[in-house]
């Protein structure tokens, strides 16, 4: 059980976090919404929840609420580069398949 | 897959919750609609997978309005009522319209803009373009699943401010929020130039349905700057279609042909054309309204024959834009083409040959102006990626400057320049104890102020008095990236101050640009005299008036003789001052110096004594 950040994206997220000037982490999840049924959530933390599970990755806190962690187990948080177009990528086990944007997908 | 960034704590974006923008290619012949989906410009293709919708818009008499295909295959048989390239109205008046006697409309000439009568009652081009607009509006939103946040919308460059408002006019009435109006040539270079990552100087070719456009433009480190820009509102592929048409009529002896055939014709001849990009020849056989049989057969050699003085009318401006921008042919990394007409194999030849490389068409050029306008579009309306904040330059089409003393014009921003920009340059009184000073802003490429487009004038008052050139005003030209004029005098010892703002590059339509341009280069050698002429005027009055006042100061400075061969001096020049002799006043000045130089002497002379005068030797 397991969630964790590539070399890439841990040095683009504590970036974030220092510009930022606040947040103990970030915090990796899952809604239900968009058109292939889960769409990824990803944000700055700046507290834990009590229920929160909480995951260190390159030094950096990861933090997972229990109701998510089935679809994202596993997952390595990657950071990619596409043309002009930059952002964070899931690399998830779990998803059987996505839309065609990718920015939801299914379990 | 989508890309994401980190969101600030519970702020994440619902998936597909981008704001919907879209980049309209609003073109004569075709038009296209695109967006930006997970970082890639795509064009939206209708329900039956077809990405251009044809310009063609039909009033139909049971109260429908057709656009696209339907519109197009009906326009034969309803030429009336079915109007097609109507982008070349926009903002025009009935007299500047071409070939108006070889149109199927019924025109009715407006202030401001043309109308025409069709079975639904009069439309103005703006109506017939919103209706193009709103079936793409349709469209996006159909595939995009809701509602647009905005679109840009591009214009060719050298469209005017009515066009330009026309166009805008057109987008509301389709319900579109237009973020911006782009140039087609800069579309296609954010096209080229984000997708592909190119840097250096590049050409970009736009040969449309009914406007060409040249513009030299740099790309570097996602700067894009336009060098130079040139082109003709009024040629494109139709011209080619209708010389084609004159052909036909001219190889099969037809009488004139009604409006009907005129269109059948005319398809045949875009037809006939469309053929010759993959084929060496293509016959036109077609059935007229009058019974008559068209049965002629079009070659490569007849058609290039035919469109040569086209093709050639495409190299002028590119030549210009070329000399514009201080480059040669060979200084051009890459010459990128955009625009269906571009296909033919003339086209592709020419353009290599002058280039003297192969134009770039690795993407369609029916679609490069659209996928560059949905980028822009994106980045508009606020979906931008961190490390997206590119920079667009433009420039000002014609030099502006000001009027100084007789009529000259002083140049102070030269034309081509890149915007946002600032000029300063400070001026100076003519008059002893002049405080004030009129600032007449212009703008153009001739000498004379009388040769330029007058774009405003104000006044800076309260200049201190003081003698003739000491005072110093700074004038500065300020021209912001909206093209917004603003010019400040500002007198430096006091710090009085005068503005005033125009809107250089509005008002101005593109055969006035080109004349303007025009005129600048055949006159030249002409200006050049007159201007030399108009210093050497102004300067002989400089000297008149300081000799008439010197006289009055220190008249008894001069014996009578004397005093009659200055007063000689000064009278010969003020005959002469008039005339357009410029050697003769030359001449006259000379003299005049002469004649009072010794004047002159004994004047500093009886200065420095009472200066003195009164002073010990240690006081000095």
């Amino acid at each position: 059980m397991a969630v964790t950040l590539s070399e890439a994206a841990a040095k683009h997220v504590a970036n974030f976090l220092q510009k930022r000037g606040k947040g103990i982490g970030v915090r990796l999840g899952v809604k239900t919404s968009g058109c292939s049924g889960m769409a990824y959530k990803l944000e700055f933390a700046d507290s834990a929840e009590a229920e929160d599970l909480v995951f260190e990755s390159r030094g950096l806190k990861i933090l997972v609420d229990p109701r998510s962690l089935p679809y994202i187990d596993g997952t390595e948080l990657d950071f990619a580069k596409e043309g002009l177009n930059e952002g964070f990528k899931f690399n998830n086990p779990n998803v059987k398949d996505q839309c065609g944007c990718g920015e939801s997908f299914n379990v | 897959m989508a890309l994401l960034q980190i969101s600030e704590p519970g702020q994440s974006a619902a998936p597909h919750e981008h704001r919907l923008a879209v980049g309209i290619d609003l073109g004569t012949t075709n038009s296209l609609v695109a967006t930006v989906k997970s970082g890639m410009a795509v064009v939206l293709n209708d329900e039956k997978g077809r990405s251009l919708l044809p310009s063609v818009v039909r009033y139909g008499a049971e109260g429908a309005v057709d656009v696209g295909y339907g519109a197009q295959a009906r326009q034969s048989q309803d030429p009336k009522n079915t109007i097609v390239s109507v982008k070349r109205f926009m903002g025009r008046g009935l007299k500047d319209i071409a070939h108006v006697e070889s149109m199927p409309y019924a025109f009715e000439d407006a202030p401001g803009m043309v109308r025409l009568r069709t079975v639904q009652g009069v439309r103005s081009p703006v109506e017939i373009s919103a209706e193009i607009l709103r079936s793409l509006r349709v469209r996006a939103e159909a595939s995009l699943g809701g509602a647009l946040t905005g679109a840009v919308i591009t214009v060719p460059a050298y469209f005017d401010d009515a066009q330009r408002q026309a166009t805008k006019d057109a987008a509301r009435l389709a319900g579109l929020n237009v973020l911006r109006l782009l140039n087609e040539p800069t579309a296609a270079a954010i096209a080229y130039g984000l997708d592909n990552g190119a840097e250096g100087i590049y050409a970009v070719y736009d040969l449309g349905g009914g406007t060409f456009d040249i513009s030299i433009l740099k790309l570097a480190k996602g700067v894009f700057q336009v060098l130079s820009t040139g082109g003709d509102s009024a040629l494109g592929g139709d011209d080619f279609d209708h010389r084609v048409f004159c052909w036909i009529i001219e190889e099969a002896k037809l009488a004139p042909v009604s409006h009907q055939d005129a269109r059948l014709l005319l398809t045949k001849a875009r037809e006939a054309k469309e053929t010759l990009t993959q084929h060496g020849e293509a016959p036109v056989t077609v059935k007229l309204g009058s019974g008559e049989y068209v049965d002629v057969k079009l070659t490569t050699e007849i058609f290039t024959e035919i469109t040569r003085t086209l093709v050639q009318k495409t190299l002028g401006p590119t030549r210009k834009a070329l000399r514009d921008a201080g480059l040669a042919p060979e200084e051009i990394k890459g010459v990128v083409m955009v625009g269906g007409a571009t296909r033919m194999p003339q086209i592709q030849r020419a353009v290599a040959e002058y280039f003297g490389q192969e134009p770039l068409n690795n993407l369609d050029p029916d679609k490069v102006v659209a996928l560059g306008a949905a980028i822009q579009a994106n980045l508009l309306a606020g979906n931008r990626a961190a490390g997206d904040d590119w920079l667009l330059l433009d420039v000002i089409p014609l030099s502006l400057g000001l009027e100084t003393m007789g009529g000259l014009v002083e140049k102070v921003i030269p034309r081509n320049s890149t915007i946002p920009i600032a000029r300063a340059q400070e001026f100076t009184t003519f008059k002893d104890g002049q405080t004030a000073m009129a600032v007449h802003v212009v703008q153009g490429e001739r000498e004379l102020v009388s040769d330029c487009r007058s774009l405003a004038r104000f006044e800076l008052r309260g200049i201190p008095p003081m003698v003739a050139g000491a005072a110093r005003i700074r004038v500065t030209f300020q021209v912001d990236a909206d093209g917004l004029l603003s010019v400040t005098a500002r007198e430096q010892t006091t710090g009085h101050e005068a503005r005033v703002e125009v809107k250089p590059s509005y008002g101005l339509s593109e055969d006035e640009i080109t004349s303007m341009l025009k005129d600048g280069f055949e006159h030249a050698s002409d200006d050049a005299f007159r201007r030399a002429l108009r210093e050497a005027q102004v300067e002989a009055q400089r000297l008149i008036e300081a000799t008439q006042s010197a006289l009055r100061e220190d008249a008894d400075l001069l014996s009578t003789l004397e005093r009659a061969h200055v007063d000689h001096c000064v009278a010969k020049l003020q005959a002469l001052v008039i005339g357009d002799d410029r050697r003769a006043i030359d001449a006259a000045m000379d003299a005049l110096n002469k004649g009072t130089a010794e004047f002159a002497a004994r004047r500093m002379n009886r200065n420095v004594q009472r200066a003195l005068a009164g002073k010990s030797i240690d006081q000095i």
